[in-house]
């Protein structure tokens, strides 16, 4: 059972890493009553990718790559976002 | 936008200090777990450090994302150089590239036992 945005966060980034792997954990209820929670939910993620798109390219790009991907999540909604980011022949 | 003089401020703290960590809260007292996992490995590597609180400055905090291109706090930076966040010191500490990279850079560090 996912909520809508870890949806449009596994639609977003399945369409623009095509994946390997892909794991979208919402980790919201860890930080209630934290600064930069939202009482909707969905304000906490972690997620790990490998994809093809990542070879070659240093951390800071590739973590660069996903938040470009994801800019209307992460400015409307997502307080936090976890990242691992790995190439194929890494994971 | 951010303003000229919040960049230029940026700049000066990365290329005056060694090692700065823009966070939420301080090293003392980290208001926000990621930014304390950071902390927790800079005092681990024993690196001398400075720590920006961009709670105390809302232009500061918009700024800094600005600086890097970098959507997210904490942010560490080694000679002026943007190294990451949280998850990639933590995964540079682990391999010990992180080690690498301060050494390389003439940063001293001295690993607790």
């Amino acid at each position: 059972m996912t909520g809508p945005i870890a949806d449009r966060i596994r639609d977003k980034l399945t369409s623009r890493f095509a994946p390997v792997e892909l794991s979208i954990v919402d980790e919201s209820h860890k930080h209630q009553g934290h600064a930069g929670h939202d009482a909707r939910g969905e304000s906490h993620f972690r997620v790990a990718i490998v994809s093809a798109e990542f070879v070659g390219r240093s951390r800071v790009d590739r973590q660069r790559l996903v938040y470009d991907a994801l800019k209307d999540e992460l400015a409307d909604r997502i307080h936090a976002l976890a990242l691992s980011t790995k190439a194929p022949d890494e994971a | 936008m951010t303003d000229q003089t919040v960049l230029d401020r940026i700049k000066n703290e990365v290329t005056t200090n060694d090692v700065v960590l823009f966070m939420k809260g301080t090293p003392v007292f980290p208001q926000c777990g990621f930014s304390a996992a950071v902390v927790q490995v800079l005092n681990y590597l024993g690196v001398p450090y400075k720590g920006v609180d961009v709670l105390q400055d809302p232009g500061l905090r918009q700024g800094i994302k600005d600086y890097a291109q970098w959507p997210t706090i904490p942010q560490l930076y080694v000679k002026g150089e943007f190294v990451g966040g949280c998850d990639i010191v933590r995964e540079m500490a682990q391999t010990g590239e992180l080690t690498t990279l301060l050494s390389d850079k003439g940063v001293a560090v001295q690993a607790r036992a």
